[in-house]
């Protein structure tokens, strides 16, 4: 008998009772409905927080000063002021797997104009702050080396600060003058809003050239922070022990006196993250795969209901010349149909979820088809593995016992 | 042709050792109708269920057309019975929620017989059966006496060397029976064998020969003088 008979045969079986396949395969459908969610979900939390970090700069290392001492005593991470504009040009000089350097500055600020006012962080950086923080502008420009260099009173403001100060973001504010803490400066650009990612709104925030921001707003000259873009995210170690080395040598320490910078990786930040999310999809899609074989030991014990309801069936089957192995084929079909259908339907309710988890939660829930493949190609072995015994069962059976079967 | 040569068949359950046969020497020829009775308990069933290779037996031989098939396999005894035997029972065992003409071909799908030729040869099955109208009809649609005639066609399809009826009229009022009696006897007068299993003296009258079971022995075996001719309604 061919495979075409069999499938035919054994899908009559499966319509005959149709509420009861249905229910059959709700194990499974669950169980492959979930792995699919939570693979979606998973990789779609792991692919925004990918994209925040990144964000925030691509391959960026942020160099922050060191804890501050006083008499013994020591501040937090980034308390002392051991940075100066002089690193800066060094590692612009001497690092070569450095493509961008972007010192950075700040204070909270008050800023006027027109009556109105409002409460923001004014960062004073470089020319190169936009291509190291992945920063693009709206409407106007950043400012150049040449603002830079002179210490002009010019400022790029973010989208939230034009609309705390006119209620609307949709006013052109380029070429008017504000007011910050008093020192009136020209608006030359906006920036495009970049959403906030955490504790840090990129979008509340005034730049100003970090030479204007000492002399006139912070009054002095250190250097809050260094952002560094590396030449490609291989280098990014490379970029990191060769900052080392410069600015060590820069603050003449040697042997094993302690760094008084730090330096953070963004890709280590980011390997700690997709490390978390990724045990969190596994141990997800674990218990997921648990309700599986659950599902499975479903379909095995509806299957020997089956066999045994059918007993006479099989009888019949066997007197007019089928083989044990026609029987067993029959029933195999039977669970793998019942397990491949239920993990089809699985599949389309899983991909279902993650779209609708992906619109609640604003992320982008992606399934690869190799993850769907890979639950399909499972829960049609679930349905071999567990259709087996019953299968056996039924072709064991003696015609005449099962001709005389009531 | 069929040949049973010193046929023993031994149950044994437990301590309980039953010999249903002991020992039976029987031969068949092509194109006889032979009725097989005997009180029950005489091993008229356990001859049939050998016959129909259903069973194995203990000792002896058993030779269809032949070949022994006394030492065949479970699988070579499956594709005897697809080939070579058609059976008929008494409570009909048409499966349920599957029409007249699909009970029909299933034989033929068992022996790998390819789509239209399968539905041309359940067709002429059923037609010489006089149920060519009713081939869309599922079991419980049908009459005891049509149902009875199905499973004939379904033991027919293949055109085996033996048609093999239990009791095929236990279940039947007269006049069915009688309807069922008259289509065996055509297809005697075809040239089919069969082989008939009852324990009702009229309807073995209907036969040529019959073969009388006592206690696991044959107690007489006797040609059917003057046979009844059943009429169809």
């Amino acid at each position: 008998m061919n495979f075409l008979e069999s499938l035919r045969i054994a899908m009559r079986a499966l319509i005959a009772n149709k509420v009861r396949s249905l229910l059959t395969m709700l194990g499974i459908i669950i169980g492959v409905g979930a792995v699919i969610a939570m693979v979606g979900v998973g990789s779609g939390a792991s692919a925004s927080v990918t994209s925040r970090i990144q964000g925030l700069g691509s391959n960026l290392l942020t160099v922050s000063p060191g804890q501050s001492s006083s008499g013994g005593v020591k501040g937090g991470a980034g308390s002392s002021n051991t940075l100066t504009m002089s690193d800066v040009t060094k590692i612009q000089q001497q690092a070569q797997f450095v493509k961008a350097v972007a010192p950075s500055a700040g204070k909270s600020v008050q800023v006027v104009y027109d009556g109105a006012n409002t409460s923001t962080t004014m960062t004073g950086t470089s020319q190169d702050y936009p291509s190291v923080r992945n920063i693009t502008m709206a409407t106007g420009r950043f400012f150049s080396q040449t603002d830079v260099q002179t210490g002009t009173r010019v400022a790029v403001v973010g989208p939230t600060v034009v609309q705390d100060l006119f209620g609307s973001s949709n006013v052109n504010i380029v070429g008017k003058t504000i007011k910050l803490d008093n020192v009136p400066f020209l608006v030359i650009g906006v920036t495009a809003s970049q959403g906030s990612s955490g504790f840090f709104n990129a979008d509340d925030m005034i730049y100003v050239p970090i030479t204007t921001a000492q002399d006139r707003l912070i009054g002095n000259k250190y250097v809050r922070q260094i952002f560094l873009e590396a030449t490609s995210a291989n280098d990014m170690t490379a970029a990191q022990d060769e900052v080392t080395t410069i600015l060590r040598r820069a603050h003449g320490l040697t042997g094993n006196t302690p760094s008084d910078f730090q330096i953070t990786n963004q890709a280590d930040i980011l390997a700690t993250m997709q490390g978390v999310t990724q045990s969190l999809t596994m141990l997800l899609g674990g218990i997921a795969a648990i309700s599986l074989i659950v599902g499975g030991i479903g379909i095995m014990n509806i299957m020997l209901v089956s066999v045994t309801e059918r007993t006479r069936e099989i009888g019949i089957r066997k007197a007019i010349g089928a083989k044990e192995s026609d029987i067993l084929i029959q029933f195999l079909i039977e669970a793998v149909v019942l397990s491949a259908l239920g993990g089809g339907i699985g599949i389309g309710l899983g991909y279902g979820g993650s779209l609708l988890a992906s619109k609640l939660m604003s992320m982008q829930a992606t399934v690869p088809p190799s993850t769907a493949a890979m639950a399909f190609g499972f829960s049609a072995l679930i349905g071999i593995v567990f259709g087996v015994f019953p299968a056996k069962k039924a072709s064991a059976l003696n015609p005449i016992e099962a001709l005389r079967y009531e | 042709m069929i040949t049973l040569k010193d046929v023993s068949k031994i149950y044994q359950t437990g301590d309980v050792v039953v010999a249903a046969l002991q020992g039976i020497d029987l031969q068949i020829e092509k194109g006889e109708f032979v009725a097989i009775m005997g009180p029950s308990g005489s091993g008229k069933s356990t001859t049939m269920n050998i016959l129909g290779c259903l069973d194995t037996l203990t000792s002896g031989e058993y030779v269809l057309d032949g070949t022994n098939v006394a030492k065949a396999s479970k699988s070579e005894l499956a594709e005897v019975r697809n080939r070579k035997i058609g059976f008929v029972f008494q409570g009909f065992n048409l499966l349920p929620r599957t029409t007249a003409l699909e009970n029909v071909e299933l034989p033929l799908i068992y022996a790998g017989v390819s789509g239209r030729e399968r539905k041309k040869r359940s067709l002429d099955a059923l037609e010489s059966v006089g149920l060519g109208s009713r081939i869309d009809h599922k079991p419980k649609e049908l009459s005891g006496g049509q149902q009875q005639r199905v499973a004939i066609a379904r033991a027919l399809v293949t055109s085996p060397s033996i048609i093999l009826a239990d009791e095929p009229t236990g279940n039947l009022d007269s006049r069915s029976s009688e309807d069922v009696m008259s289509i065996f006897q055509r297809l005697h007068a075809q040239g089919n064998t069969i082989v008939l299993v009852t324990h009702e003296p009229d309807i073995a009258q209907y036969t040529r020969r019959i073969v009388r079971f006592r206690d696991g022995k044959i107690e007489a075996d006797e040609a059917v003088k003057d046979p009844r001719i059943a009429v169809a309604q």
